[in-house]
């Protein structure tokens, strides 16, 4: 009967436990886990390899008429290859549309996850789960970080799978200063966007009972998000009304930087920008998921 | 410590939608005492613990728990207290095992103390043999005593059962009984527990609160409240049935009442087993002969069909609805928890 038995004990207590809960449920179910490996390889193969945009202008070999001379011929398809290779260049960056569209692909299924990180909340207020956590001292924010974090590894776990297939199926056209520090650059950038959108989706979900409203809302807003962004297609042959929406999509901002760490040359002016927007945006949620979970986790 | 475990001065829960769910609740609990709250579906029972486990905010009034005010002190009020859903909210896709300790982790235990308990605490329900199973190929009596030990993993002060029998048969529902009376016995523990069984309260409860529409309507002892009846009913019958001894017996002390029912006469008396013997002499002495007699106690059935106007039968039956009806839901969420992405 030790009353203050839990007196010194560090204010995160807990934290690491509901994050490895929600972990287990994952880790220690292989159908769920691969099908998260299956989902990419599927999505890839359709937008990368069948609905391949590149394709459009390297596959093409006019028939020329038969009294242009043979080496004039030659010349031409040559110049036409390399046209079709630098229209690639400035529309995509790469002349790979596999590679662009692989590395827009991580950030893809970073969104899908963090995207569905709010239905869990949902369930564990439905089932009672939340209510027993929320009778311990266990801090109101650390239950909303625990579903962030677990989101968070998920989706970080997700990428890695993208980024291994695209890199086997391949070809994946690596720039040439691609460094430990860039891929590591790559998974602040993916971290800060999972942070941000899973804080998102949990506040949409902090006093919900239904997982139908969840549902809808995943629905309403994953496309939009996945495709008025440049993960799939750059956003410079968009109209400008949706270049507006693209500029002030995380997702955007997420897929710039993991290319130019990737793909391109980096810009180190761009970079920061990006980096700087996915911080704030990560912050910003984070901060007022916390500050609203000690409002509104109790009723 | 001496203080009271439990106080509540005026605690009231309005819902958004103006339904006053809990309505100036006033009652102390003492230290190492067993009080229970009765009360027919949606009298306010959960959402009263609700407000004192902290999960819910009081609208008006205040509690405290050991001593720690519930709303502002509720962390401190969280470390004292253990609570026993009325839901089963171990976590289907872990083992129990794994469920004890998500709890003690919830309270801050260091992981040596906390398996040193978890050991006890299973082995006090019974689990041990199951700890490594998923706790989703557990029964419902299992589930219900992996509750009790998550619930007691912090050796709470003031132990909060939300009708801790529920849905259980006979044997687990003794069990659980047994594990309530060692709880007070060995570690003097205060319980405070809502059933809508009356022979549960009857048996365990020190003293029962009977709430109805979110308002206590009286509170004592589970003998205090039954003799508040008016006491034991005593049957007699003479032979000569002609006769009417109403009055003659009407004159005895302690009798409260007195109806002539079906050639019989259904009195109503204080102290029954010491009133009785008094009666039958009064009767033979105007020469009547007594053919029959029969005395009960009244039960706390009683108590509660005078109090809340509703039979406790026809409570359990839609009770007992409610609950296949909850369990069916949470399977069906349960398949497609696991179907879903």
């Amino acid at each position: 009967m030790t009353k203050n038995n839990s007196n010194s004990k560090n204010p995160l207590h807990g934290l690491w436990a509901l994050t490895n809960r929600d972990l287990k449920k994952w880790y220690k179910n292989p159908i769920i886990l691969l099908l998260g490996i299956i989902q990419p390889i599927i999505w890839m193969s359709l937008l990368g390899k069948a609905m391949n945009l590149g394709s459009m202008f390297t596959s093409f070999s006019p028939t020329l008429p038969s009294t242009i001379p043979q080496p004039i011929q030659e010349q031409i398809i040559q110049a036409m290859s390399d046209l079709s290779k630098q229209a690639m260049l400035s529309i995509f960056g790469t002349a790979d549309y596999f590679s662009y569209m692989a590395v827009g692909m991580m950030s893809f299924v970073v969104m899908f996850t963090a995207m569905f990180s709010g239905m869990s909340m949902v369930f564990d207020r439905r089932l009672g789960f939340l209510n027993k956590v929320l009778s311990t001292p266990v801090a109101r924010g650390s239950i909303l970080m625990a579903k962030i974090f677990s989101a968070v590894i998920r989706a970080l776990f997700q990428a890695t799978i993208v980024l291994g297939i695209a890199y086997v199926i391949g070809p994946l056209s690596v720039s040439a200063g691609f460094s430990i520090l860039n891929l590591l650059g790559v998974y602040a950038a993916l971290f800060l966007i999972s942070m941000g959108l899973s804080s998102i989706f949990i506040l949409i979900a902090i006093r919900s009972t239904r997982q139908e409203t969840q549902m809808a809302v995943v629905n309403l807003l994953n496309l939009p998000l996945m495709f008025a962004s440049n993960a799939l297609f750059p956003a410079s042959l968009m109209p400008d009304w949706l270049q507006t929406i693209t500029k002030i999509n995380p997702v955007t901002y997420a897929t710039d930087a993991t290319r130019q760490l990737i793909l391109y040359t980096v810009d180190m002016h761009q970079l920061a920008i990006d980096f700087l927007f996915l911080g704030a945006f990560a912050v910003i949620f984070s901060t007022i998921g916390i500050v609203l979970s000690w409002r509104y986790l109790s009723k | 410590m001496l203080n009271d475990a439990l106080v509540v001065e005026g605690l009231t829960k309005v819902f958004n939608n103006n339904l006053v769910a809990v309505d100036h609740v006033s009652f102390t609990v003492k230290e190492g005492e067993i009080f229970g709250f009765l009360g027919p579906n949606g009298a306010g029972k959960t959402t009263t613990i609700n407000m004192f486990i902290t999960v819910l905010k009081p609208t008006e009034g205040r509690a405290t728990v050991c001593g720690f005010d519930i709303a502002k002190q509720s962390s401190e009020v969280r470390n004292c207290l253990g609570v026993v859903p009325q839901e089963y909210t171990a976590d289907e896709d872990l083992t129990g095992l794994e469920n004890i300790l998500l709890c003690a982790d919830l309270y801050g235990i260091p992981r040596e103390i906390s398996e040193k308990r978890a050991t006890e605490l299973l082995e006090l329900v019974e689990l041990t043999k199951f700890k490594d199973k998923q706790v989703a190929t557990y029964s419902g009596g299992m589930r219900r005593r992996l509750e009790l030990a998550c619930g007691l993993i912090n050796r709470p002060h003031v132990f909060f059962l939300d009708e801790p029998t529920l849905g259980l048969d006979v044997q687990t529902r003794a069990a659980t009984w047994n594990y309530i009376k060692l709880l007070k016995k060995e570690y003097g523990m205060t319980i405070f527990m809502t059933t809508h069984y009356l022979e549960e309260a009857d048996m365990l409860c020190d003293r029962i609160a009977i709430i109805d529409y979110g308002k206590i309507i009286i509170m004592g002892t589970p003998n205090d409240l039954k003799e508040g009846l008016g006491g034991d009913i005593m049957t007699v019958s003479i032979q000569d049935s002609k006769a009417d001894i109403s009055d003659l017996i009407k004159k005895v002390p302690k009798v409260k009442e007195v109806k002539k029912q079906d050639g019989a006469y259904r009195i109503k008396v204080v102290d029954g087993e010491e009133t009785a013997p008094i009666i039958i002499d009064a009767v033979r002495a105007e020469g009547h002969k007594v053919t029959r007699l029969a005395l009960t106690k009244p039960t706390l059935d009683e108590v509660y069909l005078e109090y809340t106007g509703k039979s406790i039968r026809e409570e359990e039956e839609s009770r007992e609805g409610f609950r296949a009806q909850r369990i069916a839901m949470r399977r069906a969420r349960g398949e497609r928890t696991r179907g879903g992405p």
